[in-house]
């Protein structure tokens, strides 16, 4: 019964998902404020029936109702309660159903904190986040319905893959979506501008803060992931370049572009149409990494399975939206161009740089992405692209990007006084140059071109963006010399500040060691030594392991007890890796157990880590500056 | 042209290499091979550079050919299943090591286990092209003269070896 009510839910949501759409549209064309005011109404509806779905699907994975064909799937009688919960987005028609339900509650949120919209701009935004329901909703329900019934009903369900059967990947999901659909505002709101032919300061005001949400929410996801990919799969290695990684971070790159390019439509009026384009694509690119994803076009780690007729359901909807909005950015953007200059040293000119280094770094990972696909179109020749390749293209862009981060913050807008420039930038400058050079020769004893580089740029980025906190603390009237926003501001980038520091050292300095071990020998890896003291069996809820206890000392000093298990999941019957690590804030230790070997002994991979903390800490510092940034007054007006 | 046209067109232009790539499921790609002989290689083994593993070494008997490297996210997935199979000794599995790094690739094996009877390292990746690799990894199914029956693209796992490969050996033997 809860399936279907489950089922039946989703299609008033789809029902209600029209009226959001076509009324209010219709009104907003119209001028009929009676049919704007649907726009609410529905959408809380549309909203509420999801919810009510997505909690019926949840009830079936707790009651373990093995009647229903995902639950079957993905679950086990003895499967933990906090995993039955988070296998409901495990696979593909969860996790659409997820999509769903955050494109209703963003949607929703927009309805609830509208600030000072005008009562057009409100109807729009709605209506067309309203269409793009109708496409997600018919998807579901059309070639995906989670609800589909198993008869006759297994006894035991196959159990939720062990790779995710883990906090970290419960949770990146809901946050990595999160950042994904809230780029729909964005693209809602360009739709509306386009729509109206009204794209003011106020607009870009608007806009913002809906923007910013959604990508540091992407942010944090991104994070996760890879702290997940970190030390669940048992490689070390944080980011792998796989097309479903590029997927997420392809509008996160592009999302980052225009939240520096909302922020010169706001202040000065300028990059309208750029801003327009760049929202659009952020999320067509969301929707192309759904399709990558979800098609199976591409082979990938984390690919969900394939499904040709899925596969065509998404393009045709990707081609639709994507489509529909450049055909309407074609058609009215010119009306919004901005045709003023700037002045060459403005901070105009910085964040265009911004905005072209970024697109740039976009293209080059959608090109590596897509590579594969398109050589074997062209001439059937087959190609692969490793990461050896991304490494370097991506490089490119981004080290002048860095580098130029720290001189955009400090420029005026409009006109920059150079003066001001050298003498702000001074003691920044020689700081990146000295510590850059200092830091890896005096902690790791060696130093190269690029890790000059690396460091440099960091603390560069870092210095750079503690200036103008630092300088309104000492001015003594704190918050008040500082906007929420320009701390937000620099916040963000001293993340990323961090994270570059983090992702040069861990380059540079990581060591990883693949040896034998028996027990009660003792490994020296970067200068510490690794005891094997025992090797245990442990019991989990649903799997059987080996543990291997394993003891670190720096001589005579004791450092940590590092415990990594070789998990025996007992329906899927696959061996999993489950590293040990013991974190402290400059570096990892990390443990993880493999194979028995002939001999009696045991091959074990310890790697030291320095500094991988480093770039979790740098993203969470991000999504920081981003939530600082949000609560700035301005976008607080209520109507008047 | 007008320069706001410029995204729409190529838009446009991406869609139809989408569909085509749709219809060109990786895992469905067709060897050229099939029903020809396997392509002619000579490759120093990975364990012993000294020794040789080549296109001899693939006749007289029904064997398998994996294309994996370390690189490639999906061969540490279809790792575990490889050794699972290989412990049942039903087919040997040969493998080509494709434009991979040496110490990398024995850390690999020493710390997933070594399912292969000989894993021809293919550094410069020639071999893989001859093979026509898609990309890793990809399994061939040898029958005992050396000629190619099948291939499969993506890793592998115990659900598509049943449904895929057993009745193909199966057919084979008889």
């Amino acid at each position: 019964m809860i399936p279907e009510i489950g089922h039946f839910a989703l299609i008033l949501a789809l029902a209600l998902a029209a009226c959001q759409a076509v009324l209010p549209l219709l009104g907003a064309h119209r001028d009929d404020a009676a049919l704007m005011s649907v726009a609410r109404y529905a959408t809380f509806g549309h909203f509420l029936f999801v919810a009510i779905s997505f909690v019926c699907l949840t009830i079936a994975f707790l009651s373990d109702d093995f009647s229903v064909l995902y639950v079957a799937n993905h679950s086990q009688l003895a499967l933990p309660t906090q995993y039955k919960i988070s296998a409901v987005w495990s696979a593909h028609e969860g996790s659409l159903l997820m999509w769903i339900l955050l494109l209703a509650g963003w949607t929703a949120a927009v309805a609830q904190f509208r600030s000072d919209m005008p009562d057009k701009l409100v109807a729009r935004v709605i209506g067309v986040l309203g269409l793009l329901s109708i496409g997600f909703l018919l998807f579901a329900l059309l070639t995906s319905n989670p609800f589909d019934r198993l008869i006759p009903a297994a006894m035991d369900g196959g159990d939720l893959n062990p790779l995710l059967q883990d906090p970290g990947l419960a949770i990146h999901p809901p946050l990595l979506y999160v950042g994904y659909v809230g780029f729909s505002v964005a693209f809602a709101f360009a739709i509306a501008a386009m729509l109206s032919g009204d794209l003011d300061e106020n607009w870009a005001r608007w806009t913002r803060p809906w923007t910013v949400v959604a990508w540091l929410f992407l942010t944090m996801g991104i994070a996760l992931g890879s702290w997940w990919a970190y030390y669940e799969l048992g490689w070390g290695g944080w980011w792998f370049w796989d097309p479903v990684e590029n997927a997420s971070f392809m509008p996160w790159l592009m999302g980052t572009a225009l939240i520096h390019s909302l922020a010169v439509t706001e202040r000065r009026g300028l990059f309208k149409s750029w801003t327009l384009l760049l929202a659009i694509s952020t999320f067509s690119l969301s929707l192309l990494g759904t399709f990558l994803v979800r098609s199976g076009i591409i082979v990938s780690v984390h690919a969900f399975a394939t499904d040709p007729t899925r596969g065509f359901f998404i393009l045709a909807f990707l081609a639709v939206v994507v489509i529909g909005a450049l055909a309407l950015y074609a058609w009215r953007a010119p009306a919004l161009d901005s045709t003023a200059g700037f002045n060459a040293a403005s901070r105009e000119t910085f964040l265009l740089l911004n905005n072209v280094l970024l697109v740039v770094a976009t293209t080059l990972v959608l090109l590596g992405t897509l590579a594969p696909l398109i050589v074997e179109m062209l001439n059937g020749g087959k190609i692969s692209i490793g990461p050896p390749w991304f490494e370097v293209a991506f490089l490119i862009p981004m080290i002048p990007l860095v580098f130029l981060m720290g001189f955009g913050m400090h420029t005026a807008w409009r006109k920059q006084n150079e003066g001001v420039w050298f003498k702000v930038l001074k003691i920044p400058a020689i700081a990146a140059i000295v510590i850059g050079v200092v830091l890896p020769l005096l902690f790791y004893g060696r130093v190269s071109l690029m890790l000059v580089v690396g460091c440099t740029a960091a603390v560069w980025v870092v210095a750079t963006a503690l200036v103008q906190p630092y300088r309104s603390w000492r001015r003594k009237d704190g918050a008040a010399g500082i906007t929420r926003s320009a701390l937000g501001m620099s916040i963000a980038h001293l993340g990323m500040g961090l994270f570059v520091l983090g992702a040069t050292i861990v380059s540079a300095f990581g060591i990883e060691s693949d040896r034998a071990m028996r027990i009660g020998e003792t490994l020296e890896v970067a200068d510490l030594q690794f005891q094997l003291r025992e090797l245990r069996e442990v019991q989990g809820p649903n799997y059987t392991a080996i543990e291997a206890v394993v003891e670190v000392r720096d001589g005579a000093e004791f450092i940590a007890t590092v415990r990594p298990q070789k998990r025996q999941y007992l329906v899927q019957k696959n061996w999993m890796t489950e590293a040990g690590i013991h974190p402290t804030w400059n570096k990892d230790l990390f443990i993880a157990l493999g194979d028995q070997l002939g001999d009696g002994s045991w091959s074990v991979r310890i790697q030291y880590k320095p500094m991988i903390r480093f770039l979790w800490i740098g993203a969470f510092v991000m999504a920081l500056g981003g939530m600082v940034s949000v609560s700035d007054r301005r976008y607080r007006k209520s109507k008047k | 042209m007008n320069r706001f046209l410029l995204p729409l067109v190529a838009v446009v232009i991406m869609i139809p290499i989408m569909i085509l790539g749709l219809q060109s499921d990786p895992s469905k790609l067709p060897s050229q091979y099939i029903g020809k002989p396997a392509p002619e290689f000579s490759l120093p083994t990975l364990m012993d550079p000294s020794k040789t593993f080549s296109t001899a070494d693939l006749k007289g008997q029904i064997s398998l050919v994996n294309i994996w490297a370390t690189w490639c996210g999906g061969c540490r997935t279809e790792h575990g299943f490889l050794m699972e199979l290989a412990r049942t000794n039903t087919i040997p599995i040969y493998a080509i090591d494709w434009r991979d790094k040496r110490p990398e690739a024995l850390n690999f094996m020493n710390q997933l286990g070594n399912p292969y009877v000989a894993s021809g390292f293919d550094e410069d990746g020639r071999v893989g092209i001859d093979w026509g690799a898609y990309g890793a990894p990809e399994t061939f199914l040898i029958d005992a003269d050396g000629i190619v029956v099948y291939r499969f693209t993506g890793p592998l796992n115990r659900a598509l070896w049943e449904q895929e490969f057993v009745p193909r050996i199966a057919e084979l033997q008889e």
